[in-house]
């Protein structure tokens, strides 16, 4: 008998190829984010000269400091915590309620209603359509703007369904029989135990409105109501860090530069993602199995 | 006869009525969704009619004169068509030509790690770029191609070129950063639909090719890989009928005066001269055709598997 577990030398060769392949792509995956981080703690000034690639040549903390300091930034940034935590529990609490209904197999109209949502998957209205709509809706410079429009996904519907359709049904009849409405069994039951598929959608839209500048750049010019992304993205592609940098006074003034300011809001912008996300993984590679395609 | 019909009628009518009251919040809670759909879904659809209207901002809809397909015949006959035809069709191509596969090969060489650990970690960091946003990617992108960036550094050191190069101000590097930054953000992130295949595939699969004598390549090529050809056919449907979808974000973040000629494409054109400019009945009506020749793509791809290897999405 021949072990499986014995090694052949082209065996072993191989496995040697793909861990070395595996950590090369790690590299390049992490080293870009690594050179903005060492870059946003070295003096701005300095570092316009360039060559600084793994550690900080003087190491600073200035531009943080200027970041945090600028009444601009910060707003934004409280209205991209706002968004996010409202428009993720507004969208995960909707869109799993209609799910659900979809769900059950005695709706009726469920045929009908299915057709209606697998269309808005395929078709759309458009920029200019949709853009008219939410200015007759009222919304232009509005908050609700990033809540109401994002509070559903048909898509996301989809993941919900597939998920309450593996709920055992004896649950519902026990809570029926107790004489609990749909509603009640609903969100005092499926929806407890649909704690990993509810973690993947708040996840997915989490990023999304934490990510999403677009809407507060074509529908929003109250920049007191801009979401961080389009600050950042007005300050990227316009270079108005500039005007932040001048602002800065003192001693301050000569150790960031506008590209400094730049590279520490993108840090302070990513952070709270990063830290997020590994707690988040587990279920979200559940959910992407239930919501996966079958061939 | 006609009177016992119409009994009859009555009375699965009266019996629907007491199902439908009897499911009374299940309704209103599915009915909610449609309102929901019906609004921010099919209202903008209806809004399409302004493509064949000359709408502007004063009148309402209904009340602005019809114009028949003025607006599409401008855009056949717009200077800028080529070009953003072009380049929509340029990066998108080069997007499926070589972002599609990519993912596929590394959920192969992922799924083939020995410990679950590094498989796991490798796993984690795969993902990260994905949740970064574009504005954000594009500042990094900025950094690494800046006179003092990086990617200069490395080439000048390495005696490929002598002066530093302003990459993002030059048209003819537009295609390959924007190709090669998304594969970048979306490589890990694309694999795990993949992953997800492969750990349905039956493990006797594989047990069986090792007593025929297949090593670690062969299992891949002939066990791996057929096995997960329903996956790949359907994200491939779906990746032919974006064709036409260019990257908005990424483009718009990347995009500037000077790369104008290679970054122009049909949905950042559709913004600029629709919200920019204000011409909504011409954005409109670009956005029309570019929606109609999506759907057909994605029908004919749909059918195309559909008839080579029986797969499809519906």
């Amino acid at each position: 008998m021949f072990s499986l577990k014995r090694k052949t030398l082209q065996e072993a060769l191989f496995d040697q190829f793909n861990n070395l392949l595996m950590l090369v792509i790690c590299f390049a995956t992490l080293y870009p984010i690594w050179y903005v981080l060492v870059n946003s703690f070295n003096d701005g000034n300095d570092a316009m000269r360039g060559g600084i690639y793994w550690w900080p040549r003087m190491f600073s903390i200035d531009s943080y400091t200027a970041v945090f300091a600028n009444d601009g930034i910060m707003m934004a940034m409280g209205v991209t915590v706002a968004k996010t935590f409202v428009g993720t529990v507004i969208h995960v609490l909707f869109t799993a309620m209609v799910a659900y209904a979809f769900s059950r197999r005695e709706l009726i109209g469920r045929k009908v209603y299915m057709m209606i949502g697998t269309i808005t998957l395929f078709f759309s209205g458009g920029l200019i359509p949709t853009f008219l709509l939410i200015r007759d809706l009222g919304m232009l410079d509005s908050f609700w703007v990033y809540i109401i429009p994002a509070m559903f996904s048909f898509f996301d519907l989809i993941i919900f369904v597939s998920f309450f359709r593996e709920i055992p049904d004896a649950l519902e009849e026990a809570a029926k029989i107790d004489g609990a409405n749909d509603f009640k069994i609903f969100y005092q039951i499926i929806l407890p135990v649909s704690m990993p598929v509810v973690a993947t959608i708040a996840l997915f839209h989490g990023v999304y409105q934490w990510n999403d500048y677009f809407t507060g750049m074509i529908y929003i010019n109250n920049t007191d109501l801009q979401p961080i992304q389009t600050y950042l993205y007005r300050v990227v592609a316009q270079s108005s860090s500039n005007q932040i940098a001048a602002a800065a006074t003192g001693d301050l003034a000569r150790t960031v530069s506008s590209q400094s300011i730049k590279l520490a809001t993108m840090v302070v912008t990513t952070v709270p993602i990063v830290l997020v996300y590994p707690f988040m993984q587990k279920y979200f590679v559940k959910g992407f199995m239930i919501g996966s395609v079958k061939g | 006869m006609v009177q016992q019909e119409s009994q009859t009628a009555k009375r699965t009518s009266s019996k629907l009525f007491k199902r439908l009251y009897s499911q009374r919040y299940l309704q209103a809670m599915a009915l909610i969704g449609i309102v929901w759909m019906l609004i921010f879904n099919y209202a903008p659809m209806y809004g399409i009619i302004i493509a064949f209207k000359d709408f502007d901002i004063i009148r309402p809809v209904s009340e602005a004169p019809w114009s028949g397909l003025e607006h599409f015949k401008e855009f056949f006959e717009d200077e800028n068509l080529v070009s953003v035809i072009k380049n929509t069709l340029g990066m998108s191509l080069l997007k499926l030509i070589i972002g599609f596969p990519l993912p596929i090969a590394f959920a192969l060489f992922l799924n083939e790690l020995r410990s679950v650990r590094y498989k796991k970690f490798v796993q984690t960091i795969s993902y990260l770029p994905h949740f970064l946003s574009w504005v954000i990617l594009g500042g990094i992108l900025a950094t690494w191609l800046a006179d003092v960036g990086i990617i200069n550094d490395l080439l000048i050191a390495l005696k490929v070129i002598k002066e530093p190069i302003s990459y993002l101000a030059e048209p003819k590097y537009f295609w390959g950063i924007v190709v090669t930054s998304d594969i970048w953000k979306e490589l890990g992130w694309s694999a795990i639909i993949y992953l997800a295949a492969i750990t349905g595939v039956s493990p006797e699969m594989y047990e069986a090719a090792t007593i025929d004598g297949a090593g670690r390549f062969q299992k891949m090529f002939y066990v791996t890989l057929p096995s997960i050809k329903g996956t790949i056919t359907i994200l491939f449907i779906l990746a032919v009928s974006g064709i036409l979808n260019s990257n908005f974000d990424q483009i718009l973040v990347l995009k500037n005066q000077l790369n104008e000629s290679a970054s122009s494409v049909i949905d950042v054109y559709v913004y600029q001269v629709g919200i920019s400019q204000s011409r909504y009945s011409y954005a409109t009506a670009v956005g029309l055709i570019k929606s109609i020749i999506s759907l057909i793509l994605l029908l004919s791809a749909n059918s195309i598997t559909k008839r080579l290897n029986n797969t499809s999405l519906f």
